[in-house]
């Protein structure tokens, strides 16, 4: 018992590591071409058909450049930045249920977890601008850190009213509770068990997996018209390749995340269509589709008013949401 | 500018918003003192892109300097033409037919139109919104088009002559700035969907920026600039040249004084050349394109001669000093954008850095016309 | 209340917003595939100058009178030519272009008055040599049979 346990853990280990690192060579494919057609332009195309090749050709030439590390710089501090930004989200992956069996681990507090290693996320953005010794990546990392606190306190608000409401924080059963058709789902749940609140908790929820993980608009790590590069001036070739994974990697946390709890999951939409992990990647790539859209058609907000924002409209809203919720179940 | 003196007791570090950096739109250096997050002085640096244009006008005969008046602002290059010929024709009595003047008018107002279709895309692409620019862009690559089959150029236009124009225009260009001005027409309420209305950017240019009537004067602002702070003056309405009185057309004027009020300046002053265009193309008469007597060898008569038009940044100023001979003796540029960007140092002051390069981006800075 | 209707006309416009750019990405790309797909120039296009062939004597039309090389701003041109018995006026032996220094105004081919130059429309002109972009017009001249 003790070998086949194994065996499926070391199965996982590499499905796991090889989904990300796919997700994250393939994401940025899909966000060249994506933001190409938004634009009215072919993305890449000459590489390989289509431009499939594409990733390829970038790895290699990431790989290829000279890892310098500048004098001045604080040489520990310097390695392990992007190592800390992509370990934790691959770790992530280990609770997420992709179907009813495709589970790495049941782990009973499984959203706790996620949430927990999406702040060590950053961590490694703040010793990544710290030890770079460049003015604009300290000012950039200082942003990202109250930019992140700031927008935590939300998701954790929202994810509360979902808990409160499902009565477990183990994602394979808040999955399992939404069975049935897509009415059923969390965002448009209309039975006593929910408050009528949710699609606007989705929303939030949404806006702060897109400032959590540092995109567009929301991207004052990278922001780049105004610090250059932010965070990642100083980086070279492959440590700059990570800090990307590191990024791509996150946003499909994020995305499965939003799928896990808001929108069922591995349940098919309709009831006798069966369940499969092809509903949930299908669900997830719709989300980070979606992110993708978003990127590419606002400006970049500014600085404080991004803070005001959260703690002057979102906080307020999911603490009313809060109470709401507390309200009707205790009511209902 | 005066230099302040920077308060020692705060801490400050010297950060160079250098000539490399992805918002100036040139090589500009600014040297900002920042105290944290907020700017506490910024000085601008100029001369990475000295090209020594007024010396060059005293080495080339008075013909022979047009391609010059096309490189300093590349992007309305048209209306710097314009500049220098009627300059020339003022100082020698020429006068151009109707015809030329009309075709004058519209494609300099076409121009126009490219170069603020340009700086739109430009400006929000500072703000972190990318797709806004490949949109103009397909406008603008229309324009370019249609100036380029009767001019040759696509950029650096020398379109002009003394007298009149090089060439004629056809019914092609005719038919084709009409169909554009119908398309581009259609598209403007996408632009304003997208962009002006978006709260996004009504939060990052509202109330940011001001710049004040007062301040606008003393630094000698013109252009979308001044009109964003209150001002009523065009020099195609208070000191008119060329055919412009025949056009029925409005100045935007808006007296807020923060960036959103120079941003819709600029917007309506598109709508308000297509209007131009239109009319002009309407009432184009038939005619000769250049003036009969035009020495070969021009010699203007010993004096003093200063013209200003409207460019799409401003009033551009032109002097010339003349001696008698075949080379100018002095020629004096005055740059819209030079003044413009003297105001940044005092009006920068005590933002934080998004809030500056916003500021810059609604100056409509194109460096090479500062340093000439 | 102004902060509830702010929040509602923001959230409005963000969807119109992301409604604009949808409507986009459907739409054909309008990108022209450079090496593959070429775009004609329109017959006024400056390109660098090219000498033209008077077709009855089979040589160029031009009479070296000099006058593109002085009207040159940038100093451009130069071109020498002689006296031949038996030919009225002088004959072309050189015309050398060097095209770093030209910027296109076109008062050359404006003073010419035999119409002996005019645009090129050659604009494939990469190349990573200077001495690649020093003309020698007549040779191009005679090349071109």
């Amino acid at each position: 018992m003790l070998t086949t346990e194994l065996i499926r853990l070391l199965a996982f280990l590499v499905g796991i590591i090889a989904f990300a690192a796919g997700n994250a060579a393939y994401l940025v494919y899909a966000e060249r071409k994506g933001a190409a057609f938004f634009q009215r332009r072919t993305g890449p195309k000459e590489v390989g058909p289509q431009g499939l090749l594409q990733p390829l050709a970038d790895g290699i030439k990431l790989m290829t450049k000279q890892l310098l590390v500048p004098e001045g710089v604080d040489p520990i501090l310097f390695k392990i930045a992007p190592i800390m930004l992509m370990v934790p989200a691959v770790m992530s992956f280990v609770a997420i249920p992709f179907s009813e069996q495709l589970t790495a681990r049941h782990i009973d507090l499984g959203l706790l977890m996620i949430f927990a290693f999406a702040s060590v996320n950053v961590l490694g953005l703040l010793i990544g601008g710290w030890g770079s010794a460049n003015k604009y990546a300290i000012i950039a990392s200082a942003r990202v850190v109250s930019q992140n606190v700031a927008y935590e306190i939300p998701m954790l608000l929202t994810a509360i009213t979902l808990v409160m409401a499902t009565n477990t924080m183990n994602l394979n059963e808040i999955v399992a509770q939404q069975g049935g058709g897509f009415w059923n789902w969390n965002l448009i749940r209309l039975t006593w068990a929910a408050s009528p609140l949710t699609p606007v908790a989705f929303l939030i929820f949404f806006t702060c997996m897109l400032c959590e993980t540092n995109r567009a608009p929301f991207d004052m790590a990278e922001a780049e018209s105004e610090l250059v590069a932010g965070t990642f001036t100083e980086y070279p070739g492959m440590g700059f390749g990570v800090f990307f994974m590191g990024e791509y990697a996150n946003i499909v946390i994020g995305a499965s995340l939003v799928t896990v709890l808001f929108l069922g999951g591995w349940q098919s939409p309709l009831p006798f269509l069966p369940n499969s992990v092809v509903w949930f990647l299908m669900k997830m790539y719709a989300i980070i589709f979606t992110v993708i859209w978003i990127r590419w058609t606002y400006p970049r907000i500014q600085f404080y008013k991004l803070l005001n924002l959260s703690w002057k409209i979102l906080i307020p809203i999911s603490l009313f949401n809060l109470i709401l919720t507390a309200g009707w179940l205790k009511v209902f | 500018m005066t230099l302040e003196v920077v308060d020692k007791s705060l801490e400050t570090f010297v950060l160079n918003l250098g000539p490399q950096h992805p918002a100036t739109h040139g090589v500009l250096r600014v040297k900002l003192t920042m105290d944290g997050e907020y700017i506490v002085h910024a000085e601008p640096v100029l001369g990475y892109i000295h090209r020594m244009h007024e010396k060059m006008g005293e080495n080339r005969t008075w013909a022979q300097y047009m391609p010059n008046t096309a490189r300093m602002d590349y992007l309305a290059a048209l209306s710097y033409n314009h500049g220098y010929a009627a300059a020339v024709e003022r100082a020698m009595g020429i006068e151009v037919p109707e015809r030329a003047e009309y075709i004058r008018c519209i494609t300099v107002e076409l121009n126009r139109i490219a170069s603020h279709l340009l700086w739109f895309g430009a400006f929000v692409l500072d703000l972190g919104g990318f797709t806004p620019l490949l949109y103009a862009f397909d406008d603008r690559e229309q324009i370019l088009d249609l100036l380029e089959a009767i001019t040759g150029a696509r950029l650096t236009f020398c379109y002009f002559r003394f007298g009149g124009l090089y060439n004629d225009i056809d019914d092609d260009f005719i038919t084709g700035t009409r169909a554009f001005i119908k398309r581009l027409r259609s598209r403007m309420p996408m632009y304003h969907d997208l962009v002006t209305n978006n709260i996004i950017l009504i939060k990052r240019l509202k109330e940011i920026g001001p710049i004040s009537q007062e301040m606008a004067r003393r630094y000698g602002a013109t252009g979308p600039v001044l009109r964003g702070s209150g001002v009523n003056f065009d020099v195609r309405k208070h000191e008119p040249y060329s055919v412009y009185p025949e056009f029925d057309f409005d100045i935007p004027v808006y007296s807020e004084g923060d960036s959103m009020a120079r941003y819709m300046v600029r917007m309506d002053e598109i709508e308000q050349s297509m209007r131009i265009v239109e009319q002009g193309l309407d009432k184009l008469p038939e005619g000769p394109i250049m003036a009969e007597k035009v020495p070969k060898i021009l010699k203007p008569p010993k004096g003093d001669y200063y013209c200003a038009v409207e460019a799409a940044r401003g009033s551009f100023g032109i002097r010339l000093v003349s001696d008698g001979t075949n080379t100018p003796y002095r020629l004096k540029l005055r740059s819209p954008t030079f003044s413009n960007l003297s105001l940044f140092s005092e009006a920068c002051h005590g933002m934080i850095m998004a809030d500056a390069l916003a500021l810059m981006g609604t100056l409509d800075l194109v460096i090479p016309e500062i340093d000439r | 209340m102004p902060y509830f209707s702010e929040i509602y006309t923001g959230t409005r416009s963000l969807f119109v917003g992301l409604g604009i750019t949808l409507k986009e990405f459907f739409k054909k790309s309008v990108t022209l595939q450079y090496p593959h797909e070429h775009l004609e120039m329109p017959p006024r296009f400056r390109g660098h100058i090219e000498l033209i062939k008077d077709t009855e004597s089979g040589m160029a039309k031009c009479v070296c009178c000099g006058m593109c090389q002085k009207t040159c701003p940038s100093k451009c041109i130069s071109l020498t030519g002689e006296k031949r018995e038996g030919v009225k006026g002088k004959v072309l032996t050189s015309y050398i272009l060097d095209f770093t220094t030209c910027s296109l105004c076109g008062m050359c081919v404006e003073s010419c008055k035999f119409g002996a130059i005019t645009f090129s429309k050659d604009y494939n002109l990469a190349s990573t040599r200077r001495s690649d972009y020093v003309f020698d017009l007549l040779k191009r001249l005679e090349g071109k049979k």
